[in-house]
């Protein structure tokens, strides 16, 4: 470390200082989770699960899991939205998230056929919102077109609003989406990818 | 605001130490969730944190200074000490021998990346008066901290 004499910049004194030290990092992190916590101004929990698909973050307010996405959608755009539609307290808090985590593994090992889990739809409104209400109805394993699921929704001639109901669906995999096709059978779009959607439905026509 | 916490850290350890910079860290942050609404949009997060951050070092500062009892602190004292990777202590020692203004503003402009005139409106002043102030700090910690040999503190270990 051989100085030029003491000149104005002084980066090189703080070199060998690593930028995070992630001991300390997650130790003050845990404690700021459960002082937030308690003080009842920790908004949003999230934390990352992984999956045959990929990582999955999931996101929950006190109502219940507010998100599930998928990696192709970008976590970090997706917690910049949430912060912004939601609330800015977000804190990575796996703990609370700890039930929905577990319920996503079962799903994926093929040990689960349905969520039992409390949801918050506030990502979703109007008609949309409507739609992803009927979404679990459609039992594991099976499938129902765009157009049943819009006459289920009351309003057989929405076929479109029901195609981008699924497609902004803020809690894919729990609220099964993917499990709904277009009437000539070919699986059609998914916020996951088609692969992932062929994926999940292989997944469930298997168990 | 979570990824700027180890910019934080290590603003408050240059400033308050290892030890102490944890409860300044923790407080910064809590305060910051609770007043998250009176950000702006376009406001400089870092800036923002760096900002309470001053403030939180400073009550810790005046809590050592009631609490200074030498037994105080023995059990914390362990925690950060030797943890690879952690911040080094040769650089604390070096750093506490400063004046509170100078470490702070070696801390916000080096550590933070704040430029003097942010500073300046952290620590008061003007932001030559900062520039200054940080100069002099780093011209001292070259003599103190590039050259071990010459600091009094070597085996110091105040906390």
């Amino acid at each position: 470390m051989m100085t030029t004499g003491p000149t104005l910049d002084g980066s090189d004194l703080f070199a060998t200082l690593p930028e995070v030290d992630a001991v300390t990092q997650h130790r003050l992190h845990d404690r700021l989770v459960a002082v937030a916590t308690e003080a009842g101004i920790l908004d949003v929990a999230y934390r990352t699960v992984d999956t045959p698909l990929g990582a999955l973050l999931l996101a929950a307010t006190a109502k219940g899991l507010v998100r599930v996405a998928y990696a192709i959608e970008d976590h970090d755009t997706v917690l910049e939205q949430l912060s912004n539609r939601v609330s800015p307290r977000v804190l990575r808090a796996p703990a609370r998230l700890d039930m929905a985590a577990r319920e996503i593994e079962e799903y994926f090992a093929g040990r689960r056929t349905r969520f039992d889990l409390s949801l918050d739809f506030r990502l979703s409104s109007g008609f949309r919102r409507n739609v992803l209400t009927y979404l679990p109805e459609i039992a594991y394993g099976r499938t129902a077109s765009y157009a049943e699921l819009a006459a289920a929704a009351g309003n057989p001639k929405a076929v479109r609003a029901v195609g981008t109901a699924c497609a902004t669906n803020p809690l894919p995999v729990v609220v099964p989406c993917h499990r709904v096709v277009r009437s000539d059978g070919s699986v059609g779009q998914y916020i996951g990818g088609t692969d992932a959607k062929k994926m999940l439905l292989t997944l469930e026509a298997a168990a | 605001m979570e990824r700027h916490g180890p910019t934080v850290l290590r603003v408050c350890r240059a400033v308050v130490g290892p030890d102490a910079a944890e409860d300044a860290w923790s407080e910064t942050f809590l305060s910051a969730m609770q007043a998250y609404s009176k950000l702006g949009v376009d406001s400089n997060v870092e800036a923002w944190l760096v900002t309470i951050a001053h403030r939180k070092a400073i009550d810790q500062i005046r809590a050592q200074g009631r609490r200074a009892v030498p037994t105080d602190d023995l059990p914390e004292k362990g925690i950060s000490t030797g943890i690879p990777g952690g911040w080094e202590r040769d650089l604390w020692s070096a750093l506490k021998q400063l004046p509170l203004k100078q470490r702070q503003t070696v801390a916000y402009h080096y550590l933070a990346g704040l430029p003097y005139a942010d500073i300046a409106e952290i620590v008061g002043g003007t932001p030559e008066a900062a520039r200054r102030a940080a100069a002099d700090g780093i011209a001292t910690l070259r003599k103190t901290y590039l050259n071990p040999q010459l600091d009094p503190d070597t085996e110091g270990e105040a906390p």
